[in-house]
C-alpha cells in the first residue's frame, strides 16, 4: 500500500518534472489556437489531463511537441464540438475571411519591419489574425521555436507542408505588416 | 533553381533547416536574383523582429497551481475519466471519452517511441534532471561571473576534476557562471552558458556510469542532449536549444579544447 502512494508520487513527480516546464509554451499556443484567456486556460488544463493520463506509454521523442500535440487535439476537438471550421483543416480559407487583411501585394520595405520591431503587440495581432493553418504553423516555428520536423509532427503534416505553409504565413505576415506601417504613418 | 523553389526554401535557409547543397543553391540564386535577396533581407528582419519581441506569453499562476495540486491526487489508470479538479466552471472539454480522444497524430508519436534502459540513457535522465533542476529561480549559479578565470578557480577542490572554462562569448555562447552540481551521485562541475534566452548546462566530470567512451545526441524530455569525452573527460551538454545549434555550441567547445592545450 505504502509502495503503491510512493509509486503514485514518483510518478507524479516525474511527470511535473517532464512537462510543467513547458507550460507557457503549451498555454503560448493555446492562446493562438483558441483566441481567448478562459478557452486557452480549459484547453491548457484538459491537454495536461490527458498528458497525465497517458504518461505511463510516454516513451520520447520530445516532451514539448508530445504535448502540444496533445493540446491541438484538443482544441480541434472542442472547435470540432462547437460545429465550426475545425482547426485541422487543410485547406486555405475562403479569401472573403473578413477579419483578416491579407493579400495586397507587399511594397518591400524591411527597414519600416525593423524600425517597429519592439512593438510586440502589433506583432501578436498581426500573428493572431492570420488564418489557420498558417497561424498555428508559425507560432510553432516562431514562438514555440520547434524544428520542422517536430511541426510536422504536431501539425500532422509532412514536412514539405510545414515548409510551404510556413512561407505562405511569413508572406501573408509581411503584407499584413506592411499595411499596418501604412495605416501607422 | 527557379524563383519560386527559392521562395520556400529561403525560410528553411533561415530557420537552419537546409543542407549544404540547397544552402549553396538559395545563396547562389539570391547572388543574382534581385527580388529573391529582397525577400531574404525582408524575412531575415521579420525573424529577427520576431526573436526582439519575445511572444511567448507566461501561464497564469492559477492555472499552474491548479495543475499542480493535483498532481498526486490522480489514481492510476482505472478506466474512468477523473478530472484533474473539480469539473471546470464550463463544460467546454467535458464530453470527451478518455481515450477516444486520441487523435491519429498523437497515436502515430507514440508508435514512434523507442524505450531505451541502457546506462547511458539513465545518465541523460539525470544529466536532464539536473538541468531542469538548474532552472529553478535562484539554482542556476553558485558563481556567476562571465570571467572565466574567476569560475575555474572556483572548482578547485569542489570536485575531483580541473574543468575547461572556455569564453565563447564573441562566438555567441555567452559564459554566465559555475554550479556544484551531483549527477548520479557523484559531484560534477556545471558550466553554464547562455545563448539569446536558452540556457545551455555544460556538465563536466570524470567517466559518469559508463565505461567505454560513448559520443551522441539524444533528446530526452524535450531537452537536447549531447555526450562526448576529452582530455580524460566526459561533458554533457544540455538545454533547449534546437539541436543544430547545440551542435554549433559542441563544436566551439571541442575545437578551443584541442588546438591549443588546456588552457
Amino acid at each position: 500500500m505504502a509502495g503503491y502512494a510512493d509509486a503514485e508520487h514518483d510518478r507524479a513527480r516525474r511527470f511535473r518534472d517532464a512537462a510543467l516546464p513547458h507550460l507557457d509554451d503549451v498555454f503560448t499556443l493555446a492562446r493562438y489556437l483558441m483566441r481567448n484567456a478562459a478557452d486557452a486556460e480549459d484547453a491548457v488544463q484538459e491537454c495536461y489531463l490527458r498528458a497525465l493520463r497517458h504518461f505511463d506509454s510516454y516513451r520520447g521523442p520530445a516532451m514539448k511537441p508530445w504535448l502540444l500535440t496533445i493540446l491541438r487535439n484538443v482544441c480541434n476537438a472542442e472547435f470540432a464540438r462547437r460545429g465550426r471550421q475545425t482547426v485541422a483543416s487543410d485547406d486555405p480559407p475562403e479569401s472573403g475571411a473578413e477579419d483578416v487583411p491579407l493579400w495586397q501585394e507587399p511594397q518591400a520595405s524591411p527597414e519600416a519591419m525593423l524600425v517597429r520591431q519592439h512593438d510586440s503587440e502589433t506583432m501578436r495581432k498581426l500573428v493572431a489574425a492570420l488564418p489557420q493553418p498558417f497561424r498555428e504553423i508559425l507560432v510553432l516555428r516562431e514562438i514555440n521555436d520547434l524544428s520542422y520536423q517536430d511541426i510536422a509532427q504536431v501539425a500532422g503534416v509532412p514536412v514539405g507542408t510545414v515548409m510551404s505553409r510556413l512561407a505562405r504565413a511569413r508572406s501573408m505576415l509581411r503584407a499584413a505588416w506592411n499595411v499596418a506601417e501604412g495605416a501607422a504613418s | 533553381m527557379n524563383c519560386a523553389e527559392c521562395e520556400i526554401l529561403i525560410h528553411a535557409l533561415l530557420d537552419g533547416e537546409l543542407d549544404a547543397g540547397h544552402t549553396r543553391d538559395v545563396e547562389a540564386h539570391v547572388a543574382e536574383c534581385a527580388a529573391c535577396a529582397e525577400r531574404l533581407k525582408a524575412f531575415r528582419a521579420m525573424r529577427d523582429a520576431f526573436a526582439a519581441a519575445d511572444l511567448k506569453e507566461s501561464a497564469p499562476a492559477s492555472l499552474r497551481g491548479r495543475i499542480e495540486a493535483a498532481l498526486p491526487a490522480i489514481p492510476e489508470r482505472t478506466g474512468t475519466v477523473t478530472p484533474f479538479v473539480r469539473p471546470s466552471r464550463r463544460s467546454f472539454f467535458g464530453g470527451f471519452a478518455a481515450g477516444a480522444a486520441l487523435s491519429g497524430a498523437l497515436a502515430a508519436s507514440l508508435v514512434l517511441t523507442v524505450f531505451r534502459t541502457d546506462p547511458e540513457q539513465t545518465i541523460a535522465d539525470e544529466v536532464v534532471s539536473a538541468h531542469i533542476r538548474s532552472l529553478q529561480p535562484g539554482h542556476l549559479m553558485d558563481v556567476e561571473t562571465s570571467d572565466q578565470h574567476t569560475v575555474k578557480p572556483w572548482f578547485d577542490g569542489k570536485v575531483d576534476v580541473a574543468p575547461p572554462v572556455i569564453d565563447l562569448t564573441a562566438l555567441g555562447f555567452t559564459l554566465l557562471g559555475g554550479r556544484l552540481d551531483y549527477i548520479d551521485g557523484e559531484p560534477v562541475a556545471s558550466v553554464v552558458y547562455r545563448r539569446r534566452k536558452h540556457i545551455i548546462n555544460l556538465f563536466v566530470a570524470q567517466r559518469l556510469g559508463t565505461n567505454h567512451a560513448f559520443v551522441g545526441a539524444r533528446t530526452v524530455q524535450g531537452y537536447n542532449v549531447r555526450h562526448w569525452s576529452a582530455q580524460g573527460l566526459d561533458f554533457w551538454a544540455v538545454s533547449d536549444l534546437d539541436a543544430e545549434e547545440l551542435g554549433e555550441f559542441v563544436g566551439k567547445i571541442s575545437a578551443a579544447l584541442h588546438p591549443s592545450s588546456g588552457s
